[in-house]
């Protein structure tokens, strides 16, 4: 069983009940300063195990970088 | 040998930090956010080829606050980004580059708070990609938001005086005129809304975006400002770490002819050689 959420602008399949954790986990790509926003609010870093996803969810999983 | 006037009259003696150089400048600290620095300019660190020249910059810059931002992390440069920026020292300053409403600005500076762990935001909210000058009724908005949630807010602005002292009463820690649109290098077009400016508000004001080579950064401080901000004339110069002592230099020269008092302009000459005494020849 699993469910299609938006992961930076890209539909993504994950396993029913998978967590913001889960997601980070795969999607960090060794990014250790790594937030995220789910359908447009913040998700901090202590409520990433406790917040599982629903269908539908839009995700931005956001990292470090350099700019002006 | 001419040497009395020629010869640096202050103490070359080290104090304060390594990063504060053999200026004295502790003996002129720049508060900001409640926190003291010892550097009047501010790096962005945004165009740089490679991480190697951005660690070679800051050093050269001598600043101890640099803007960053927050991406995808299909696109971000990563941690060893991070890596350098620790080693170098310099504290972080989040930007929100790219937002164009209040809601994406304050989603952003939220973000950027939980990414880096610190409450400081270079608050920008544009009007359009072309221009990319701020949206005086957006920027306003986030401010209040963020200000209201805890954030230190340095406000990237106009040069307009009276928005500046809407978002200094608005509780921003320091307000951020543009001299000119972000990456034009045009320099400060009106001097006298950045003088006027200065005089509207009690918190630090520090001239962001528009510096295209040293004299103008220079301009910048002897119109008063407290600090210079500016990234790609840096970043985007022919020699990079040439050009961040560059600006380092003249930030510092400008604000010491501003405190030294500039002579007034004059129509006519002046001689500085007195005429008692001219023989008559």
């Amino acid at each position: 069983m699993s469910i299609q959420v938006t992961v930076n602008g890209a539909p993504t399949d994950l396993t029913d009940g998978a967590t913001v954790a889960v997601l980070v986990a795969a999607r960090s790509g060794g990014h250790d300063r790594v937030a995220v926003a789910l359908n447009g609010d913040v998700v901090p870093r202590s409520r990433w195990t406790a917040t599982e996803l629903s269908p539908g969810d839009r995700l931005e999983v956001l990292a470090p970088t350099a700019g002006g | 040998m001419l040497k009395g006037p020629l010869a640096p009259h202050r103490s070359q003696a080290r104090s304060g930090p390594l990063q504060g150089g053999p200026h004295e400048e502790a003996a002129d600290p720049f508060v900001l956010g409640g926190e003291t620095f010892t550097s009047r300019l501010v790096l962005g660190t945004g165009g740089l080829p490679s991480l190697e020249v951005l660690e070679e910059v800051v050093r050269a810059s001598g600043t101890q606050l640099v803007t960053v931002a927050l991406r995808r992390v299909e696109a971000a440069a990563g941690s060893s980004m991070m890596e350098v920026l620790s080693r170098c020292g310099v504290r972080l300053l989040p930007n929100t580059a790219g937002c164009q409403t209040a809601r994406e600005a304050v989603l952003t500076a939220q973000l950027s708070r939980e990414a880096f762990g610190t409450d400081w935001v270079k608050l920008e909210v544009i009007g359009d990609d072309r221009t990319l000058l701020p949206d005086a009724v957006e920027l306003l908005d986030a401010a209040e938001q963020l200000v209201a949630d805890g954030f230190t807010v340095l406000p990237y602005t106009t040069d307009d005086p009276i928005l500046g002292r809407r978002l200094a009463d608005a509780g921003c820690a320091a307000v951020m005129p543009l001299g000119s649109p972000i990456g034009s290098g045009l320099g400060i077009r009106n001097p006298h809304n950045i003088a006027l400016l200065r005089e509207q508000v009690s918190v630090p004001v520090v001239l962001d975006a528009g510096i295209g080579t040293a004299s103008d950064a220079a301009l910048a401080m002897e119109l008063g400002c407290d600090a210079v901000l500016l990234a790609s004339a840096v970043t985007r110069a022919r020699e990079p770490v040439q050009m961040a002592l560059a600006m380092r230099q003249a930030v510092e020269g400008g604000r010491l002819a501003r405190g030294a008092g500039r002579i007034p302009r004059r129509w006519h000459a002046e001689a500085s050689t007195s005429m008692a005494g001219l023989p008559d020849l």
